[in-house]
């Protein structure tokens, strides 16, 4: 059984068609040709499904194991891992500098498209590793940086991001672990650190020579809440190689993602080093949560992709039923006859699809506000990017779980049993759901924080945006949605201005915002499909048209839900839950 | 010792390949194309040669189209020194092939040509053994194990009755069997730095090689979807049947 074929044709028309020439017009990326492009794609892909994707369903049975306070990751993983990091994957899209291949951000995400198809719980060691890299990039000493930087970028060493713990989940100003002055060496004044983290993904493991740890925590007259909290870097092996006092002191047993390892972490006394400045270690780790938040995304892009491969595959097997209307006799037919599975399978293909051009199209712009040469363009491609992180992270982790959901539906009652794979992808979508700041928390950052930034200009950059994608044929309604959405931001900003808590209604305005992008992206894909070669042309056209059909009439009603007063809509008494 | 590797670019092997509606051949608009999986374990040979010290430069070599640079940026990027491609859009037979890789064993002289022992599209399994006739040099075809021991070579082959080792003189044609080893895969790095190492390109005219089609494709068409089968109440109805369709 082939696991998962990555969707080079799929992702390759999307970096050509609809992202690629914001990219072309960078300096660091002038060089960099479609046959490169190309390649990389198709080496990334050989490596994820030879090597990768065949992991993911024994990796989902064996789970990992804690023995005294070493944890061992399901049988393969190791070895997978060693690949991908001689591979030179862990430093795809960080700088040269650092050792890594210096290729846009955008591409970090293709590759997340496909590890987390591939093997969703193996994905998330290299994407917290990406992340430590980042925090310790952008706000480590420079000694900090030459002696834990390199390693990193190459996936030598491996990174983790220790923010919760029991009392502190969704609100980090509860934390409690402490940071004691311990002298100082050559990378900066030391520190001992104690307490408790949980849910610290790869926070043992034996894929790496060593584990670095990412350390929200408290020095001892830091002022309380949020202003207090401090970041520090703690390895697992110290400079010198002696042991360091962080154990994992636990594994969750979780309802999916059992290969990666979730450890509770015990730091008794371990030494570590600050990072950044004294008491801005909940800001410094925001820089880097964003872009871990739109990597969240990607992992349900990555999902959304394998339930529709998946689903696909089997509706065109499986033989149910006969064709035509009350027909009893003749030839069994593939499920895929039946135009209510066709429904669902539209329903997915366009669900992967959608997600992936929106995902890509936020991280390309990522890469500009790095590198373009026009600061007002720098700046537009910023805001879109804080407007549209929690709408990717929570729209497309939600369009993963829902299209695991519906690849479960598709099997019937075959999807429910163990051995045919697609109940896996449900599990494994969820968490996606959860971590990172909950999905609800990002309609909440959406509506409370990015609504009101810059003067509550943010919005509109989308809906310029949206504005200029063709309202052709099925997406002649687009012009009238555009109206309603701008309609409804003006009215929930200025209910915020007034001070009202519409925090409410932010879920549905959320919805309302992901189709209306997804929309302004399909319009776009309708419009360069014949680029494809025909037959491909016509599936993505007839895709954009089933969007355009089911999605806008739902992005209607989730703007006319949030449009209402939330003081109406029963949401205002505690009691009344 | 220069070594000679070619590198076809054919449908990749996940494909489920449709044959074109007009029965002209198989439909490769749109498609995934890849190097040919017996080509890629000629190129490994070729590299694990050099960095064992046994062969100097790597060189792959295509016939196709311009499209067929990809397949070559592969081979550069897995280690080979440099590429050339013969770029010609027309149909080539196995005959054509030999002969373009006789021009440029003339004009490279090298020690050892490795080829896949068939590529994927047509199977044919032949251009090896006419390049070794039309060079007039050894042959080891279907290898599974190769040693370089000066100015010969030991050989594993891999044949009917089991492995069969010959030790043949160089400058020879060894063609590559699936077990001779297992292609290592592409690093990043690599890719990048395969960008700056040269790619020559001849066309057919430029090596005196002319397409003379031997060879007249009838039709292509899809092997005939399995019919069902049915059960029989006896080994004398079984027998029978079985003559009936003409099968013993």
């Amino acid at each position: 059984m082939i696991d998962y074929q990555a969707p080079l044709t799929d992702m390759q028309f999307v970096l050509e068609h609809l992202v690629g020439e914001r990219l072309a017009g960078l300096a660091p990326f002038a060089a960099l040709d479609r046959e490169t492009i190309g390649a990389v794609l198709q080496e990334a892909a050989r490596l994820v499904e030879a090597e990768i994707a065949p992991l993911n369903a024994a990796g989902d049975r064996q789970g990992c194991r804690l023995q005294e306070t070493a944890v061992q990751t399901p049988a393969g993983f190791p070895a997978a891992y060693q690949a991908f990091v001689d591979g030179g994957w862990q430093g795809l899209s960080l700088p040269e500098v650092d050792g890594g291949q210096g290729l846009p951000y955008l591409y970090s995400h293709v590759l997340m498209d496909m590890l987390a198809a591939a093997n969703s719980a193996f994905s998330l060691y290299p994407m917290l590793t990406q992340s430590a890299c980042e925090a310790l990039r952008l706000h480590g000493s420079e000694a900090l940086r030459d002696r834990y930087l390199a390693t990193l970028t190459s996936g030598r060493f491996a990174g983790t991001m220790c923010l919760t713990e029991p009392q502190a989940g969704s609100d980090l100003s509860l934390i409690r672990t402490r940071a004691e002055p311990d002298g100082a060496d050559a990378a900066g004044p030391a520190y001992r650190l104690t307490g408790t983290k949980i849910f610290i993904t790869g926070g043992e493991q034996d894929l790496s020579e060593n584990i670095v740890h990412m350390v929200l925590a408290r020095l001892p007259d830091a002022p309380a809440g949020v202003e207090g909290i401090s970041l520090f870097l703690v390895p697992k092996l110290l400079p010198d190689g002696e042991r360091n006092a962080v154990y994992c002191r636990g594994l969750e047993q979780k309802m999916g993602i059992h290969g990666a390892s979730t450890c509770v972490m015990g730091f008794e006394g371990a030494r570590g080093w600050l990072v950044g400045e004294a008491n801005r270690g909940l800001r410094h780790m925001f820089t880097m949560m964003n872009l871990a938040r739109l990597a969240v995304g990607s992992q349900g892009l990555g999902i959304a992709e394998a339930a529709a491969q998946r689903a696909l595959g089997y509706a065109r097997e499986r033989l149910q039923g006969r064709p035509g209307k009350g027909q009893r006799t003749g030839e069994t037919v593939p499920i895929v006859a039946h135009a209510e599975v066709r429904r669902m399978l539209l329903r997915l293909r366009t669900g992967a699809e959608g997600a992936r051009m929106l995902a890509y199209d936020v991280a390309a712009e990522v890469d500009v506000a790095r590198h373009h040469a026009d600061p007002a363009r720098r700046e537009q491609a910023a805001g879109y990017v804080e407007l549209m992180t929690p709408i990717c992270k929570a729209g497309l982790t939600d369009i993963g779980l829902a299209n695991a959901s519906l690849a479960v539906q598709v099997y019937g009652g075959h999807g429910y049993i163990r051995d045919n794979g697609v109940e896996q992808l449900l599990r494994d979508a969820k968490i996606n759901c959860l971590y990172e700041g909950t999905n609800g928390i990002q309609a909440i950052d959406l509506v409370a924080r990015k609504l009101r930034l810059a003067d509550g200009a943010l919005p509109e950059i989308l809906f310029r945006r949206v504005a200029k994608a063709p309202a052709e044929g099925a997406f002649a309604p687009l012009p009238a949605l555009l109206a309603q959405a701008r309609e409804v931001t003006a009215r929930l900003q200025a209910r915020l201005a007034a001070g009202e808590d519409v925090t409410g209604l932010a879920y549905p305005y959320l919805e309302g915002m992901l189709r209306l992008a997804l929309a302004g992206q399909w319009a776009r894909a309708q419009q360069a499909a014949p680029a494809l070669a025909p037959a491909q042309a016509a599936r993505k056209q007839a895709a954009a048209v089933f969007f355009a059909r089911t999605e806008l009439a739902r992005a209607r009603a989730e703007f006319e839900i949030a449009a209402q007063d939330p003081a109406e809509c029963a949401l205002a008494d505690p009691a009344l839950v | 010792m220069k070594v000679l590797v070619g590198v076809k670019r054919v449908v990749d092997y996940n494909v489920r390949v449709q044959v074109k509606p007009d029965g002209s051949g198989v439909a490769t608009e749109g498609v995934k194309m890849s190097v040919n999986p017996f080509d890629e374990i000629a190129i490994e040979e070729a590299l694990r040669m050099k960095s064992a010290g046994k062969a100097d430069e790597v060189i792959a070599v295509s016939i196709g189209p311009q499209a067929a640079q990809e397949q070559l940026r592969t081979a550069l990027a897995m280690g080979a020194d440099r590429a050339i491609l013969v770029e010609t859009d027309q149909t080539l037979e196995p005959l054509t092939v030999a002969r373009v890789f006789k021009a440029l064993v003339d004009q490279e002289q090298p020690g050892l040509v490795i080829l896949g022992k068939q590529a994927i599209d047509d199977d044919a399994g032949q251009t090896p053994q006419m390049l070794a006739a039309l060079w007039d040099r050894p042959q080891a075809t279907f290898a599974s194990k190769v040693e370089i021991e000066g100015e010969s070579a030991k050989v594993t082959r891999e044949v009917d009755l089991g492995l069969e080792t010959i030790e043949i003189d160089l400058p020879a044609v060894i063609s590559a069997d699936l077990r001779l080893n297992e292609p290592r895969y592409v690093k990043l790095p690599d890719i990048m730095k395969a960008k700056k190492k040269p790619i020559g390109t001849h066309t057919l005219e430029e090596l005196g090689v002319e397409i003379a089609p031997a060879l007249k494709p009838v039709k292509t068409e899809a092997p005939q979807a399995r019919q069902g089968g049915h059960k029989v109440e006896s080994v004398s109805e079984l027998v029978a049947e079985l003559k009936n369709k003409g099968l013993i």
